[in-house]
């Protein structure tokens, strides 16, 4: 791990009409590390990962990705980036393939013609890599997979692409208990293997299964991060539920258990 | 990820084409796999329209004769033309319902260009390019308001289906009936080739298929990706021989009083955008699109695909077709009159897509099912035609041909659903 978080996002505000989504927020991810993101109900976690994404802009705030100062105006500037979003649903076409949705937008083609083989090859390589083996053809369509394996191939299409960051958006909530281990055994590898993570759940036995450190926000603001070594469910509960703005001096603070005082 | 350089044969994963047997036996098996999971493909089509032959054939005299073959292709190719736009609409899982009145505008635009004595006569093939021009930025303005105002297609359309049928009556209620004499578009219907030139046309598209086959096995050489076995390749290969040799042996054959037929232009130009359309449909970004956003909008969007650019590409394409279509009908009878376009081409077009097995909810189809869809409904109506039954009897065996099919397709989803494919 380096001593600059991959990614940093600095007193991030964003307001909807009258309400206030985001407020002051602050967040980091470093490299090698599953970082969660959790809160009640519009707590602001979507927000703020569509913020990251590009889906939104935040209305005043920095994002230091990296180190460097940028800006994200849409989803092609994060992918650039080497940001890629995983979203709990409509991720992937049900009526394609495997090989065709790991490539979807960004086929490889010779003037416009698609380039199936490699496209094929590359696809089982990095599912052998994440060690996703439940897949038997690349070749089948998405409709036919399990819960599971669907969330991997998403999961598998956002690490194809050098990416940096991988944001996971709840990516158990639709899942059974084995399949549900498969994901977050694929979260793991993905930490191992150098990426940042961000994690977005409202399952905190999947945060303390996964997470290295534990982000909480509350109605729009910082209420604490966590190590998740050093704490317990019960703490995070209480951030969640009443934590207090813990703000001091634009830096989250990395606080113990206290912090829900 | 760059840890996912090395795999070696022993890493493969499991295809599941490699674990049926190989050869004759492979075929068997997994057509028995097939028709067990309702993964039926064309098959029921071609047996269908095997079977409606073989009706005909022996109950009305004139159906089964080549002058007749050839009719049926010239009857065909129009509806053929339109239904291949609607298959790329539907993959989309939207409707264009103004295509029958875009034939229409079609066949208008190229009636005045090509209008004798006029000041802006121009040369037949300019005509038809121009017409095709036309009607592709007509749909690419009725797919724009569908694409950024969001409007649903079928009002879109349904505005189009009145606006052009508008525009026609304004035209021909004074001038009545325009004759085409330009020898070019009337040779879109009409051009009949020579015997040599069918067998040489016929053995070009035969060959097309196996190339493509052999394209793929050279691409994915030393690599473990699934291929079609060389059984079932050649299989297929020699069943579109049969089915293109035959029909030039069957046109050639054939005779009006004493002057001898043969392939007629129409049936190539059907069999050119169905290649054609295919290929573009399955062989490029531009089609792979197609099938996104019609399988998931949001998926496709969010993946960074220009949904409304797609959206609109395709009803443009849906306009082109559409006076394709109204083109090859225009010189089908040499002339463009208030009375066009003729029967129930829009639902016609609709219906044989739907026929062909293209979804109406989008993602699911092939471009082939619109041409297998046309040649039922073309042979069923020049069938009912020949045994001199009433119109209305020919709408309700359509209708209920459509409705078996649509049931047939439904129930092969549902079992694909329950086997897990």
């Amino acid at each position: 791990m380096s001593d600059t978080p991959l990614l940093q996002l600095q007193n991030i505000t964003k307001t909807f009409g009258s309400v206030q989504a985001l407020d002051d927020v602050d967040f980091e991810v470093r490299e090698g590390e599953v970082m969660a993101l959790v809160g009640d109900n519009g707590a602001g976690k979507s927000t703020l990962v569509k913020c990251v994404a590009g889906t939104h802009s935040a209305d005043s705030g920095r994002i230091l990705f990296e180190g460097q100062e940028v800006q994200i105006h849409g989803p092609k500037d994060a992918a650039r980036l080497g940001i890629e979003v995983v979203y709990q649903d409509l991720a992937l076409c049900d009526n394609l393939d495997v090989v065709q949705n790991m490539y979807l937008g960004r086929e490889v083609n010779r003037a416009q013609i698609l380039s199936e083989a490699p496209m094929e090859q590359h696809t089982a390589e990095t599912l052998k890599s994440l060690a996703v083996t439940t897949i038997k053809s690349v070749r089948q369509t998405v409709a036919t997979l399990s819960g599971g394996q669907r969330q991997s191939v998403a999961v598998a299409r956002a690490v194809m692409w050098n990416s940096k960051l991988v944001i996971l958006d709840e990516p158990t909530a639709a899942l059974g208990v084995a399949q549900t281990e498969q994901v977050l055994e694929l979260v793991r590898r993905l930490g191992s293997q150098g990426l940042g993570v961000m994690l977005i759940s409202h399952n905190l036995h999947d945060v303390f299964e996964t997470a290295d450190r534990i982000s909480v926000l509350r109605l729009g603001r910082n209420v604490g991060v966590f190590e998740r070594r050093q704490t317990t469910q019960q703490a995070v509960v209480e951030a969640i539920t009443a934590g207090k703005p813990t703000k001091v001096s634009g830096v989250p603070s990395t606080a113990s258990a206290g912090a829900a005082e | 990820m760059t840890s996912a350089d090395v795999v070696g044969p022993d890493r493969a994963p499991p295809l599941e084409e490699e674990q049926l047997p190989t050869g004759l036996r492979g075929a068997w098996e997994r057509s028995k796999l097939n028709v067990r999971t309702g993964n039926l493909g064309p098959v029921p089509l071609i047996v269908g329209e095997i079977l409606v032959v073989a009706l005909f054939g022996f109950t009305a005299t004139n159906f089964f004769t080549s002058t007749n073959f050839v009719n049926l292709i010239t009857q065909t190719a129009g509806t053929c033309m339109l239904a291949y736009g609607v298959v790329f609409v539907l993959l989309l899982g939207e409707i264009d319902l103004s295509i029958g009145y875009l034939a229409g505008i079609g066949a208008l635009v190229v009636a005045e260009l090509q209008l004798p004595g006029s000041s802006w006569q121009t040369n037949g093939i300019l005509a038809m390019l121009a017409a095709v021009a036309v009607c592709a930025a007509i749909g690419g303005v009725q797919g724009s308001i569908v694409a950024f105002v969001g409007v649903p297609s079928f009002v879109v359309t349904l505005a189009g289906f009145l606006i052009w049928q508008g525009v026609i009556l304004n035209k021909l209620e004074q001038r009545g009936t325009i004759i085409i004499e330009d020898r070019w578009i009337n040779y879109t219907d009409l051009y009949i080739f020579s015997p040599l030139a069918g067998w040489v046309i016929a053995a070009i598209f035969t060959a097309l298929y196996p190339l493509s086959i052999l394209y793929k096995k050279i691409v994915a050489r030393g690599t473990q990706i699934a291929q079609q076995s060389w059984t079932s390749a050649i299989l297929k290969t020699i069943g579109i021989g049969i089915a293109a040799f035959g029909t030039v042996a069957i046109c050639n054959n054939g005779k009006i009083i004493s002057t001898p037929l043969g392939l007629p232009l129409a049936g190539v130009i059907m069999v050119f955008f169905f290649v054609l359309l295919t290929f573009l449909a399955k062989w490029t970004t531009f089609g792979r699109h197609v099938y996104a956003v019609g399988g998931s909008a949001e998926a496709a969007r969010r993946a960074g695909i220009n949904v409304s650019r797609v959206r609109i590409l395709v009803f443009a394409l849906s306009g082109a077709m559409a006076a394709i279509g109204g083109i090859i009908f225009a010189a089908q009878v040499n002339s463009v009159a208030l009375t066009f376009p003729p029967g129930n081409l829009l639902l016609n077009a609709i219906a044989a897509a739907v026929i062909g097995g293209v979804s109406l909810f989008g993602g699911r189809g092939e471009v082939r099912g619109a041409l297998l869809g046309a040649i039922l409904i073309g042979t069923l109506q020049n069938g009912l035609n020949t045994l001199s039954i009433s119109n209305g009897w020919i709408y309700i065996v359509t209708g209920l041909v459509l409705l078996g099919a649509v049931t047939l397709d439904t129930v092969a989803v549902r079992l694909q659903a329950r086997s897990g494919r």
